[in-house]
C-alpha cells in the first residue's frame, strides 16, 4: 500500500478557505416543513402525559409491560393487547453531564440528561429525558426519581410535558 | 457459495475539509483500488456504493447522485446504508453479490462529505432520533454515547483512564497511516485525562473527528483469482454477519452490544471459527469513541465483559503485542468519514493480511483477522472474518 502509492489524492481546506470564498463554493438552505400523524400509540401516550400519567402497553406472548408503548410486539411480532399505566417513578439506568446544546455549541451549564426506567413497566423500559433539582455531583446510576410535570395548563401533549425527573423524596412512590 | 477475495483497495486522505467533491473523492479511491487489483472498469460486473445519512450532502437519493463517480454508470448498481456500519455492510453486500454467482467482479465503494454541512454535520444528526420522544428534548449525538459509556463503565466499574488509552494507542497508530487526520506520535495519557469536557464522561480526545473521503475494494470470485493469477494479492473473506437491534433504544441494557454478538457469531460460523480468541490474529473493530473499542471487542467475544480495558492497558492491543487491535490508527486517528472508514475497516484487514502495510504492518505473521462496523441509533453490527 504505502510503497506502491506516493500520492494520495485529497487537497485539504481550511474552513476559511469557504468562508471567505477563496474557493468556489454553492450555497443552498433547504426549507422543509414536517408534520408527523403520532400514530395509534403515541396519540394515547401523548394525551396521557397531557393528564399527568404514563401509559403503556401489555403483550400477552412475553408477557412483558412494553413502554414506552407500542401498538405490536416487535419480539413476539404480534399485535399487543392492553392499556395499562405505569407509574411516574423510576430509576436512573444512566446519564451523561453535557457540556454540549444540540448543536454542538459549548454551554457553561451543563445539561443533565439520561434514560429512566420506569416503575411498572418490564425491566430496563424506560425514556430519556432531563434531570433536575439535583446537581452534577449528585446524579448517580440507580438513583431514584419521580417525574416533575408542568402545571395542567402548559401541559401540551408531549414529553416535555414533564420538565424533568428529579430525586424521589423519603415517603414517595 | 463462492470463495470471494478482496484484491484491491485504495482511498484518499481523510481530512475535516476536502476540496472534491464526493463524486471525485469516489472515483479517486474506486480508481485506486482498480489499479491496484489490475482490474478494468469494463471487467466490474456490480457496483456497491456505501454512504450515510442524506443530510450531511443535502442531496437526496445520494447513491444515485454519486454513481458515476464509483463506476456504476450503466451497470449493477445498489447503494446500501446502515450508518456508521455501512464501513463493513457494503463489502458484505459485495461479497453476496460475488458468492451467489450473480457477479464475478464486484467494486465497493463508500464516500464520505461531512464538510458539506454547515456550520458542523452535528445539526443534521438531530434528524436521527425519533420525532416524536426523543426530538422535544433536542438531543446532541454525543449523548447517546456518553450514556451508553457511562453505562458500560459503571456496570463494569471501569476506570475512565483504562478506555483513554484507547486514544493514546490508536491517534499514535495512526502515525503510520498516510492518509490519516489526527494521527499524533507524542500523544500522552494525561493529554486525552485533561482534554475538554464534552458531555461527561466523553471528554474531546475521546471522539474521532467529522471528516470527508472515500475508500473502495475490489472483489473477485476464486476463478477470477486464479485465472488472473492474483494469489500473491488476494485476502479471502471467511465470513459475513450482521444483525440490528430494536429502534426502541431506552428500552435496552446499553452496557453490552448484543446485536454485535449476534453478527459475529454468524459471521465466524461461516468461518469456522469456534474459538475466536485462538483463531483471529488481529482486530479493527469500530472506534468512532475510545470505549467504543473496548465495547466492541467484548461483543466480538475477543475479551470477556469488562476486560477489554485491561489488555489495552496491558499492552496486548498494541501493533506488536499478542493481539494487535486497530494497527490502521483506527477511526480515533485515521478519521471519522463515516461510511468511507471501509478504507480503515476492509481495506486495513486486506494490506495487512497481503503484507503491504509498510510502516503499519504488524510484526508477527497474521493469517486471520476480524473487522467490524457499527451504526444506526446504536443498534446495527456488521462483521467480516478475513484472512490468508
Amino acid at each position: 500500500m504505502t510503497s506502491r502509492i506516493t500520492k494520495w489524492p485529497g487537497v485539504e481546506l481550511g474552513r476559511k478557505e469557504i468562508e471567505t470564498g477563496k474557493v468556489t463554493s454553492v450555497r443552498y438552505r433547504p426549507d422543509a416543513k414536517f408534520a408527523w400523524s403520532a400514530g395509534e400509540a403515541m396519540s394515547r401516550f401523548l394525551a396521557e402525559l397531557q393528564e399527568g400519567r404514563m401509559i403503556a402497553r401489555t403483550c400477552n406472548g412475553c408477557e412483558r409491560v412494553l413502554f414506552p408503548p407500542r401498538m405490536f410486539c416487535e419480539e413476539c411480532f404480534r399485535p399487543t393487547d392492553a392499556w395499562v399505566y405505569v407509574r411516574d417513578t423510576g430509576t436512573i439506568e444512566t446519564y451523561s453531564i453535557s457540556y454540549l446544546d444540540t448543536d454542538a455549541r459549548r454551554i457553561t451549564e451543563p445539561i443533565l440528561v439520561g434514560v429512566v426506567s420506569v416503575d411498572g413497566a418490564s425491566p430496563k423500559m424506560g425514556v430519556m429525558h432531563y434531570f433536575g433539582e439535583m446537581t452534577k455531583d449528585e446524579v448517580r446510576i440507580g438513583m431514584r426519581v419521580k417525574a416533575k410535570w408542568k402545571p395542567r395548563e402548559e401541559r401540551v401533549g408531549s414529553v416535555l410535558d414533564i420538565e424533568y425527573f428529579r430525586p424521589l423524596r423519603e415517603g414517595e412512590g | 457459495m463462492r470463495k470471494v477475495a478482496v484484491v484491491g483497495a485504495g482511498m484518499t486522505l481523510f481530512r475535516r475539509r476536502l476540496q472534491e467533491t464526493g463524486k471525485e473523492l469516489s472515483f479517486e479511491a474506486a480508481r485506486m483500488a482498480l489499479d491496484q487489483a489490475g482490474i478494468e472498469i469494463n471487467e466490474v460486473d456490480a457496483v456497491i456504493h456505501g454512504t450515510a445519512p442524506d443530510a450531511f450532502d443535502g442531496v437526496h437519493m445520494k447513491g444515485e447522485y454519486l454513481a458515476d463517480g464509483s463506476g456504476g454508470a450503466r451497470k449493477r448498481y445498489m447503494r446500501v446504508f446502515t450508518g456508521g456500519g455501512t464501513g463493513v455492510f457494503s463489502a458484505i453486500a459485495g461479497w453476496w453479490h460475488v458468492a451467489s454467482g450473480l457477479a464475478d467482479v464486484a467494486l465497493v465503494v463508500n464516500e464520505e462529505k461531512m464538510s458539506s454541512c454547515q456550520p458542523h454535520p452535528q445539526s443534521v444528526f438531530a434528524y436521527i432520533w425519533d420525532p416524536i420522544l426523543d426530538r422535544p428534548l433536542k438531543p446532541n449525538l454525543v449523548w447517546i454515547f456518553a450514556m451508553e459509556m457511562n453505562r458500560y463503565m459503571t456496570v463494569h466499574k471501569i476506570p475512565y483512564e483504562d478506555i483513554a488509552r484507547v486514544a493514546v494507542k490508536n491517534k499514535r497508530n495512526a502515525v503510520g497511516h498516510p492518509c490519516a487526520q489526527l494521527a499524533d506520535a507524542n500523544i500522552t495519557l494525561d493529554d486525552v485525562v485533561n482534554s475538554e469536557m464534552m458531555a461527561w464522561p466523553v471528554r474531546r480526545l475521546d471522539i474521532s473527528p467529522p471528516s470527508d473521503g472515500a475508500a473502495a475494494v475490489v472483489l473477485a470470485s476464486e476463478d477470477v483469482v486464479r485465472k488472473r493469477k492474483m494469489k500473491e494479492h488476494a485476502a479471502w473473506i471467511k465470513g459475513v454477519g450482521w444483525c440490528i437491534d430494536s429502534t426502541m433504544w431506552t428500552d435496552r441494557d446499553l452496557y453490552f452490544p448484543e446485536y454485535v454478538a449476534r453478527a459475529a457469531n454468524m459471521a465466524y460460523r461461516q468461518a469456522k471459527i469456534d474459538d475466536p480468541r485462538k483463531q483471529i490474529d488481529f482486530a479493527e473493530p469500530y472506534d468512532p469513541f475510545d470505549y467504543k473499542e473496548l465495547h466492541h471487542l467484548e461483543g466480538l467475544g475477543l475479551a470477556d465483559k469488562g476486560k477489554a480495558g485491561l489488555m489495552t492497558r496491558e499492552g496486548v492491543t498494541e501493533r506488536d503485542g499478542d493481539f494487535p487491535v486497530c494497527p490502521s490508527g483506527g477511526l480515533m486517528g485515521v478519521g471519522n468519514p463515516i461510511a468511507a472508514t471501509l478504507g480503515i475497516k476492509i481495506g486495513e484487514l486486506y494490506w495487512q493480511l497481503t503484507g503491504q502495510s509498510g510502516k503499519r504492518q504488524i510484526p508477527n505473521e497474521v493469517r486471520t483477522g476480524v473487522c467490524q462496523a457499527w451504526g444506526d441509533l446504536m443498534q446495527f453490527g456488521s462483521v467480516m472474518v478475513m484472512g490468508t
